[in-house]
């Protein structure tokens, strides 16, 4: 049995790389990565797992960080929005789309949009992306450009596979 | 952040959970069982609760099961909403799986969370109620295996120590002709208004709800109206409507008056369906 009590050191798989963080079981995953790692890409929205801004890839899924203990991550993938590099097929789509604002959203967004791409290589019906998408809220109702973005997506790992 | 502190268990096997379950029962302390965590975190974080230990059951491989044999369907405590949905092993609660929350939480909430939380909606109980579903509770004493109708009356009743481990759905209710009609005030993505939630079994309706009343429930009073098919569906509608177990839930979402309407309606909805042959 697994047992944490009091202040622990833990060892963290992110974004390729692993980090020694200092936690208490209580510590949830956003605080850490933000606090602890530096990586601020994943943002504090609500803290409810409602909005989704703080949504990071746990073993290649979505996960709302707010909603998850750091000790759970242990001996998982994490990946955050620093981990995709600035250049993944997601983040042009965005950047060639506008699909963003106010940009607060954005990480957020991308990270869902990464995992749809990492569990359905191939386009998905449309269904399928809106309920992917529905995790997520943007406050500028970007909606219609980050659907776009992820048609763009699509098409160009497509295109990239030919 | 959390503002206090607690002990982090995570058991490999059953025996161990209930060890864990046992050191913090009593003296003033407790232990929770945790499975995809997200509202007992939240609700820490607001203070409703302080546990003393969080007993995260995932690493138990019993827990995780997800599973067919000849006679049943086995589904660990452990098993999140979208792995049940994706499994497509029981589309009925397949469905009410795909509409707790949204898709990213249904990648962490449990089986075993959605049934035990304090939500009062517990969508994923309908379908099990309506099945004859039975579950594995595991405890201090070992484990014991109960019709899940036994040990829930709208929430789940367990003995101190004890957690859900399995369900078991009968084969039957697996591939059986089956409606789940949610109604939700604005949003697809809310608690439910209503949840009309039906089964059938040899051409007999067995209908369950959610979101009419404070708790979920199944009523074979409600069931005798609804399979009266020589009464029109608006009139079996408004009869079933008149033997609520308790008065329409009213809250934020909806008021009661308005939730008695959506019920009546969704309820002839469903009752048209099948005499259609839509359902």
């Amino acid at each position: 049995m697994t047992e944490f009590e009091g202040k622990t050191v833990l060892s963290l798989h992110v974004n390729g790389n692993f980090h020694e963080v200092l936690v208490r079981p209580s510590d949830i995953l956003l605080d850490v990565l933000r606090e602890q790692l530096g990586l601020t890409g994943a943002k504090a929205g609500c803290k409810n797992g409602d909005c989704g801004a703080c949504t990071v890839m746990v073993d290649g899924w979505p996960a709302k960080s707010c909603l998850m203990l750091a000790v759970e991550a242990q001996g998982k993938k994490i990946t955050t929005v620093e981990g995709l590099g600035g250049k993944a097929a997601v983040q042009n789509a965005f950047v060639e789309a506008n699909a963003f604002q106010c940009g607060y959203c954005t990480s957020g967004f991308l990270m869902v949009c990464h995992a749809l791409l990492t569990q359905h290589p191939v386009m998905p019906d449309e269904i399928v992306v809106e309920e992917w998408l529905q995790s997520n809220l943007c406050r500028c109702t970007s909606y219609q450009e980050i659907r776009e973005a992820v048609h763009l997506m699509y098409d160009a790992v497509q295109d990239a596979d030919v | 952040m959390i503002p206090f502190d607690f002990v982090y268990c995570r058991p490999d096997t059953l025996r161990e959970a209930a060890d864990a379950f046992k050191r913090y029962q009593g003296k003033n302390k407790k232990a929770v069982c945790y499975g995809g965590g997200s509202e007992i975190i939240t609700m820490c974080r607001a203070g409703s609760i302080h546990p003393d230990a969080v007993v995260d059951i995932k690493g138990i491989p019993e827990c995780g099961i997800l599973e067919k044999d000849d006679c049943f369907l086995t589904i660990g405590a452990a098993c999140t909403l979208s792995r049940i949905t994706e499994s497509k092993l029981f589309p009925l609660l397949g469905l009410a799986c795909g509409r707790v929350a949204d898709h990213t939480n249904q990648c962490r909430i449990t089986l075993g969370g959605n049934l035990c939380g304090t939500v009062i909606y517990r969508e994923t109980s309908l379908p099990l109620l309506l099945s004859d579903a039975e579950v594995t509770v595991g405890g201090p004493d070992g484990m014991r295996r109960v019709p899940f109708q036994n040990i829930f009356d709208g929430r789940v009743r367990l003995r101190e120590g004890e957690w859900i481990v399995q369900a078991h759905i009968p084969v039957w209710a697996l591939q059986a002709r089956h409606a789940h009609i949610k109604k939700t005030a604005q949003e697809k993505i809310d608690y439910p208004l209503v949840n009309v939630t039906a089964i059938w079994k040899e051409d007999v309706l067995r209908a369950a709800f959610s979101g009419i009343c404070s708790r979920p429930f199944r009523s074979r009073r409600v069931e005798a109206v609804l399979n009266d098919r020589g009464l029109p569906p608006e009139i079996r509608a408004e009869k079933a409507a008149g033997l609520l177990p308790e008065p329409p839930y009213h809250d934020v979402e909806g008021s009661g008056e308005y939730r008695a309407f959506v019920f009546k309606n969704t309820l002839c909805e469903l009752l048209e369906a099948w005499q259609n042959d839509r359902v």
